[in-house]
């Protein structure tokens, strides 16, 4: 195990490092002068030479490569030219409320998914298997940001179901003020006990949850069924089969656990992708996340920014990735010798 | 003991054709219509001119009726021959993005997979790193830096979609290069580029195709969201996304002008997965 772990951590290092390289490159390709973007459009030339000195736009390419490596690795991700806050503060106040987003979305695609999984498991080639198919490849091919607009006129401004757009409402906060743990407000109002935050939390979370759920419950579904019908295929189903086990029971008490392992591993690909496509969807109801952040930086051209959204996501897919091999190592000798 | 008799099956055509998943063929013939569509928007769009820059304050906002099946825009445009003009774009990006990024993935895998050892290792650590991107981002951060128009919508997508083939292919290729038919080959002392060329390369290819056809679907939708945040395809262009974006704050008084570019993207995304998912389920028999 030490040497599987050694060999996967450094495969792990050596990809931040190309991300990082490649991240820098599309960084130095920005139309625009960051040091005009920074000093503003009336910025005499000295001024601008100051910009310019300050973020070390004069040195050579190396230097610069290497004095963003340093300053990455020292914690200071640039300033953001937008809200000329430390880039790095931005996104920890960002990615909190992308986290519960995105988490709220993953739940309710493994609670959907897998049981609709099982299900066509179990009627293989009749019509609910044909039916979760079907759907499962309707909710894979749907333009989220599509999805988020027709849920939010329908449900938020047709039927006033749920609120149209935000993560609480706002009046709350001095009605019932939130203490900050762990900057999740779902999390923080449920350990403070804060009952008025978290339920306007979670009817916000609905809608734009329901929408990111599209893709991996589609994805969980379908692999759900291909790796159930695989493992029901093998020679302790017939067994099972012979000591007079059902259909159902074979599916769900024998084989469910073993198939569920490929399950969770895509889980943690899905994250990274379910991120990004959360961007689209909180854009359309204002969530106040990575991607509302991300859109604003894209408008007014902030390079440190975009780099920084660009890096920490890369860095999180990294590290799921990681981490799912590593569990897998941990429950399969097997992966370990690959 | 005698074997049990195995049911003799005759090849007629019609068996043939059942024979085909049943999937593959039904996204075969959703996925013509919209190529049909296409091809002949020209042709059969109700007001061709409204594909492109035509103005008609007048007719703007009417609901879906007779003389405009899917309505007409903010600018007084048929919805419908939008689009089906649309459907060029998209399936244009698809194409160009899929060409491109097959090509250079198969290429860059088969090298991997047959020479092994450190092209391999090289090959497979820098498709490690554009992996670790999210297409959307990568694209994303792409667009920002090009000036958006359809080309960059397939630079950006095409860089970041051939590591997958890149990799697929290379997984494959290897398996190849240890059967039977490549060592005498060698043996035989037929030149490497040739054994690649006539040898591996042929017997590599079709999960590459059936992940193809699977990735048309995601293609199509981030061509989409890419145009729908303004980095994409721009007026009077018809497409699919940017409809979206200039429709999206009409939505709850004009739905038309939202609803059917949105079922467009879903039903040409959808055509590509069913016929995708049909080929490998096809494949795995």
């Amino acid at each position: 195990m030490p040497r599987y772990l050694i060999r996967r951590l450094g495969q792990a290092v050596l990809v931040v490092a190309g991300v990082i390289v490649l991240t820098f490159a599309v960084m130095r390709l920005v139309p625009g002068d960051p040091a005009v973007a920074y000093a503003g459009p009336k910025a005499t030339a000295a001024e601008l030479a100051e910009a310019r000195r300050r973020f070390g736009l004069d040195d050579p390419l190396p230097v610069q490569l290497w004095n963003y490596v340093r300053d990455l690795l020292g914690g200071d991700w640039g300033t953001s030219l937008h809200t000329r806050q430390p880039v790095r503060d931005d996104l920890f106040q960002a990615f909190p409320a992308s986290l519960e987003l995105v988490g709220a979305a993953l739940i309710i695609a493994l609670v959907a998914g897998i049981p609709l999984g099982i299900a066509a498991a179990r009627y293989k080639g009749r019509l609910p298997d044909l039916s979760v198919r079907l759907s499962s490849m309707l909710a894979v091919s749907v333009p989220v940001f599509w999805l988020a607009l027709a849920l939010q006129t329908v449900f938020a401004s047709g039927l006033g179901w749920f609120p149209v757009a935000g993560e609480y409402d706002a009046s709350l906060d001095r009605t019932s003020p939130l203490h900050l743990y762990t900057n999740i407000t779902a999390v923080d109002a449920l350990i403070t006990g804060n009952w008025p935050i978290l339920t306007s939390t979670l009817s916000h979370l609905v809608l734009p949850a329901l929408v990111i759920a599209a893709y991996p419950a589609g994805v969980v579904a379908q692999m759900t069924r291909a790796a159930l019908i695989e493992e029901s295929s093998r020679d302790h189903a017939r067994l099972e089969r012979a000591l007079g086990f059902g259909e159902t029971a074979v599916l769900t008490r024998f084989a469910l656990r073993p198939a569920l392992n490929p399950v969770l591993s895509l889980i943690a690909l899905v994250f990274a992708y379910s991120i990004v496509n959360g961007f689209l969807v909180e854009a359309v109801f204002n969530w106040p996340g990575l991607g509302r952040y991300a859109a604003d930086s894209i408008r007014s051209l902030d390079t440190p920014a975009i780099a920084g959204v660009t890096l920490l996501v890369a860095v999180l897919y990294v590290i799921a990735n990681l981490a799912v091999d590593l569990l897998q190592g941990v429950v399969d000798p097997r992966v370990r010798a690959r | 003991m005698t074997a049990p008799a195995l049911p003799v099956f005759r090849r007629t055509p019609l068996r043939r054709l059942a024979g085909v998943d049943r999937l593959a063929v039904a996204g075969a013939v959703l996925l013509g219509i919209v190529v049909l569509a296409a091809l002949l928007a020209p042709w059969i769009a109700p007001y061709p001119e409204d594909g492109g820059s035509a103005t008609h304050p007048l007719e703007a906002l009417l609901p879906p009726s007779g003389a405009h099946w899917f309505g007409t825009d903010q600018v007084g445009r048929d919805v419908l021959s939008r689009v089906l003009f649309g459907a060029r774009t998209s399936l244009l990006i698809a194409v160009a993005v899929l060409a491109v990024s097959g090509v250079a993935g198969v290429i860059l895998g088969v090298v991997a997979g047959y020479a092994g050892g450190w092209a391999r290792d090289v090959i497979m650590r820098v498709t490690d790193i554009f992996l670790a991107f999210p297409a959307l981002l990568l694209s994303l951060a792409l667009a920002v830096v090009l000036q958006p128009s359809v080309t960059t919508v397939i630079v950006a997508i095409a860089v970041t979609w051939w590591p997958w083939y890149a990799r697929l292919t290379a997984s494959v290729a290897s398996s190849v290069a240890t059967r039977g038919f490549v060592d005498s080959a060698r043996c035989l002392g037929v030149p490497a580029p040739l054994i690649v060329l006539r040898h591996v390369l042929p017997n590599s290819l079709t999960p590459v195709l059936v992940q193809l056809s699977l990735d048309g679907g995601g293609v199509i939708l981030t061509a989409a969201a890419l145009s729908y945040l303004g980095l994409g395809a721009h007026e009077p262009t018809s497409e699919w996304g940017l409809m979206v974006q200039q429709g999206q704050s009409l939505f709850t008084t004009d739905w038309w002008v939202v609803t059917f570019p949105g079922l467009a993207i879903l039903v040409t995304a959808f055509s590509f997965n069913v016929l995708g998912e049909g080929l490998r389920a096809r494949l795995s028999r």
